[in-house]
């Protein structure tokens, strides 16, 4: 049953990008480890970690496009979910410095010997073992959203209102995590790994699994996606989206149905996170900051929302433009995302790979309409003569 | 020979002294100094203290310095300055030099912490007679900061002879600390715990002090006096958090009542509205620069002249946004977050370019700086002002929504667009106007948030979110529930702030907002009837 699931979910474009996907997840780290560094194929090092970083995008904007293209919900904390992922793998990673830490000190992070603490907060146990971390990775952002979700969606919190207190949410927890006492190592956050299950965070090799894992971990989401999306369910979820009190009328608990949504996405978000802080080495409470939050809408609006490729092209485009902007023009980088954001919002609110389906579509059922015109101006002369003949 | 001279002219000196003096003659008094112990000095202070004479203050200051020795040949004391490797020896009386001597020719007088509270309390005496009405009111404050028995009497003749009623009852307040720990009567204590207990923080140390050694009869009294002063201080501490609430409350309306008119009226998810505040911030830095460099007399007035400038400067961007992009999103206020999202970064970038990204200085005018003392609390100027600036900005926009006819066009718009167009209203008018009038009020808030805040390119970042709960909490599209919701917001976090601190105690109100609208999904005051499904 599950695999006819996921093989309806496989149609066509998400063959496609899955196959690209796992195609970039074997050739780039290929082109990194295998090639000679003067070869023209070679794909540098700092390439790739840009890359790894985009594809953690890409799959932070497509848990957005979930809840956001699908459902209706235009979350404004989804960089919360993000950065808590990036949290739990970030104590994960904490964990396995050890006493290699500038103070030496085999079972205390440095920042807690810094601040005088004499053993770890029980919220740090069993952070040493890597499954307990993973487990954590969907299990933090999980329970947030469905706590959150739980409340807000039944008592019929919706719209801008939702957007508001998602947004205050990420907004609290960032001064939450701006705290030293909190015990996440306040303003400086985590950093200085050394390794990941035995490997070198930094050595070409990790960094190269790393690498690929994010690509697979994008395609498996993109898959769990489709499924959803493509199943039953999925038309209720457009349906609660296009028509809320509709759908409840018709019997469906509205509130079940966005709170699974919200809590899968968040899901994605906390993997997107744990994959983004050991290619980046660093995870700090700015990665609450709002504007990141609404950073990740604008990626998915480009690319457009309501189609799951679309966020990911998004993401990586926006991400590459940015990479270019703050390198070349500095200055206009602002300029030109806010620019982005009015010119989409204006004239582009189906998003690119949106306005290409829409325009597709347009043609193919122009062209049906014309052949249903011949067939029926074929069809309908015999039936003519027939009449007259009757007659 | 020498010495025998100076022996004469100190005695014609000590002579005219006495003269001057209004008890007996300090001088012996201090040459007394040469032989006491601790206990001794300490009587001997006093009674120079009591004699009354003024002159006798720099010696004293000396003592307590150290810087009084007595000469060995003839026990004469002086206080001293150090000059090269030798001594200059000055009279403690008269205040004149008795010459130069060697370091081994004298002997300093030894000086203890004891010894040095009696000082401090014998000077606090003397400068009770003063002449001058400041002094005399200082003195008072000595005595009523180190209380003691000594200082009684010296307290009691400067009343009998004091004709200032402020002095007079600051001295009645010194007269009831000192008399506390003499050994007067217990009726005469029984009244000083009454007048004590007026004081304050400074009486219920007193209390407190004396609550070991004091009479038993007295104990009821004592702590009667100590609960009550206790009580007064709550209240005041009370007061006091209410105000700092409601200072912060009315930084909270000034920031969301802006949009209290986009969002709360409109509809309009105007993310861009912290950069209103923030370019009215700017008009202000604007308008105060070019006062600095062409007229800097009318600088006080600066924030009178920035305000108009501000409004209308905020007012013309927030219309060529309407006009622009807003216009165009009606009915998709989604889409009308982002876009003005992407209008508040491009105005932030544009200022970072033009200004800099670093802080501006903006400076107060004279009557923004300083303070003044309420009861047990202090009130600045610049808080106050802003409180009455905000519920003033508050009422004139209520007065304008409420009586004019351009506010019952727009009430009118926003409760049913269709039917208001087809009396003949022209809508897209209406809606122009009030977005530039939303843009306005927050290009105010700026000039005001300007003399509490930073003014840099990130300044409307801080107050966005503030201002989305205030009137969101407060309900939207009511401006008595934005009056309400900015004003409790502010005073709970005050409260919140003293036992939790204050990054946690705004962390708890965003939960707790974020649970009351879990409880009331349109705020506080919920507007009723159809427009809520609009």
């Amino acid at each position: 049953m599950i695999t006819g699931f996921i093989l309806r979910a496989l149609e066509g474009k998400i063959v496609v990008a899955v196959g690209i996907l796992l195609a970039v997840a074997i050739l780039v780290p290929a082109l990194n480890l295998l090639t000679a560094p003067d070869s023209a194929l070679h794909i540098p090092t700092y390439v790739m970690a840009l890359m790894g970083k985009y594809l953690c995008y890409a799959l932070l904007a497509l848990a957005l496009d979930l809840v956001w293209g699908y459902c209706g919900i235009l979350s404004l904390g989804h960089g919360a979910f993000f950065a808590l992922g990036g949290y739990a793998m970030g104590m994960y990673l904490m964990r396995q410095i050890g006493s290699r830490g500038v103070y030496g000190n085999p079972d205390l992070p440095d920042f807690m010997v810094f601040l005088n603490w004499k053993e770890l907060p029980w919220f740090w146990y069993g952070f040493d073992m890597f499954p307990f971390a993973m487990a954590m990775v969907l299990i933090v952002p999980g329970l947030l959203a469905f706590v959150f979700g739980w409340f807000a969606f039944r008592s019929r919190v919706n719209g801008v209102y939702l957007s508001i207190i998602t947004q205050a949410m990420t907004y609290a927890l960032m001064l939450a995590f701006f705290r030293n006492d909190m015990g996440f190592g306040g303003n400086n956050g985590l950093t200085d790994f050394k390794d990941i299950l035995g490997f070198q965070v930094q050595a070409g090799g990790t960094r190269a699994v790393l690498f690929a894992m994010s690509a697979i971990m994008l395609a498996l989401c993109l898959i769990v996606a489709s499924a959803i999306t493509c199943s039953k369910f999925g038309k209720v979820l457009v349906g609660v989206r296009d028509a809320e009190s509709r759908v409840r009328f018709l019997g469906f608990r509205v509130e079940n149905i966005k709170l699974f949504t919200f809590v899968v996405s968040a899901m994605f978000a906390g993997i997107a996170g744990a994959l983004f802080v050991p290619q980046v080495g660093i995870i700090n409470p700015g990665e609450f900051a709002p504007a990141n939050s609404i950073e990740v809408v604008v990626w998915t609006a480009v690319g457009g929302r309501g189609t799951l490729i679309g966020p990911i092209i998004g993401a990586i485009l926006v991400n590459a433009g940015k990479s270019y902007f703050t390198g070349a023009f500095p200055e206009f980088w602002l300029f030109a995302l806010g620019g982005l954001f009015i010119a989409v919002t204006l004239f582009l609110p189906k998003g690119i790979v949106g306005t290409i389906q829409h325009g597709w579509n347009a043609r193919k059922a122009l062209k049906a309409a014309a052949a249903a015109e011949k067939g029926r101006d074929a069809g309908a002369a015999p039936t003519a003569q027939q009449a007259q003949a009757a007659e | 020979m020498l010495i025998r001279l100076f022996t004469l002219i100190f005695l014609v000196l000590s002579f005219a002294a006495t003269s001057f003096a209004q008890g007996s003659d300090p001088k012996p008094l201090f040459d007394q100094l040469a032989d006491a112990n601790f206990n001794q000095a300490e009587t001997l202070v006093g009674q120079i203290a009591a004699t009354g004479d003024p002159r006798v203050v720099p010696a004293l200051n000396a003592f307590s310095e150290g810087d009084l020795y007595f000469r060995k040949s003839d026990k004469a004391v002086f206080s001293a300055k150090v000059a090269g490797s030798q001594l200059e020896l000055i009279d403690p009386v008269t205040g004149e030099s008795a010459g130069q001597v060697a370091k081994g020719a004298v002997t300093k007088i030894k000086v203890n912490n004891n010894l040095r509270r009696a000082i401090r309390a014998a000077l606090g005496g003397l400068t009770l007679m003063s002449p001058d009405r400041g002094a005399r009111l200082s003195a008072a404050d000595a005595i009523l900061r180190s209380p003691s028995a000594e200082a009684l009497e010296l307290v009691e003749a400067a009343l009998a002879k004091e004709t200032d009623a402020d002095v007079k009852a600051r001295m009645e307040e010194a007269r009831a600390v000192s008399l506390l720990s003499s050994d007067r009567s217990i009726d005469e204590k029984r009244a000083a715990i009454e007048t004590i207990s007026g004081l304050g923080a400074a009486g219920l140390g007193v209390l407190n002090s004396v609550s070991g050694t004091i009479d038993h009869s007295l104990k009821p009294d004592l702590d009667k006096a100590i609960a009550s002063i206790r009580n007064a201080q709550q209240l005041w501490n009370l007061a006091q958090n209410v105000w700092y609430g409601m200072s912060l409350g009315s930084v909270l309306l000034l920031a969301a009542i802006g949009l209290a008119i986009t969002f709360g009226v409109m509809g309009i998810i105007n993310m861009a509205h912290g950069e209103m505040v923030m370019l009215g911030a700017y008009s202000t830095f604007f308008v105060q620069e070019v006062i600095r460099n062409n007229a800097p007399g009318l600088f006080d007035w600066s924030l009178a002249i920035a305000l108009p400038v501000a409004f209308l400067v905020t007012g013309l961007v927030g219309f060529v946004i309407e006009r622009g992009v807003i216009r165009f999103l009606y009915g998709r206020p989604l889409e009308t977050l982002l876009a003005t999202w992407g209008v508040s970064l491009i105005l932030q970038q544009a200022i970072r370019t033009i200004f800099g990204p670093t802080n501006q200085e903006v400076g107060n005018p004279s009557w923004m700086s300083g303070s003044f003392p309420l009861g047990g609390m202090t009130i600045t100027y610049n808080r106050m002002w802003i409180i009455v600036f905000s519920l003033t900005i508050f009422f004139a926009l209520l007065f304008v929504m409420k009586k004019t006819a351009y506010g019952l066009n727009m009430r009118a718009v926003t409760q049913n667009r269709r039917m208001a167009s087809s009396m003949g209203i022209r809508t897209p008018w209406v809606d122009a106007l009030t977005f530039a009038l939303g843009s306005g009020i927050a290009g105010i808030a700026g000039v005001a948030l300007s003399q509490i805040d930073n003014v840099s390119p990130n300044l409307g970042q801080s107050y966005i979110i503030d201002s989305f709960m205030v009137v969101v909490f407060g309900g939207v599209g009511n401006l008595w529930g934005t009056l309400v919701g900015a004003l409790s917001l502010g005073i709970l976090n005050k409260f919140l702030e003293p036992s939790v601190g204050a990054v946690l105690g705004k962390i708890l109100v965003l939960v707790l907002i974020i649970l009351f609208i879990q409880k009331r999904p349109r705020g506080l005051f919920a507007l009723k009837g159809r427009a809520v499904e609009a």
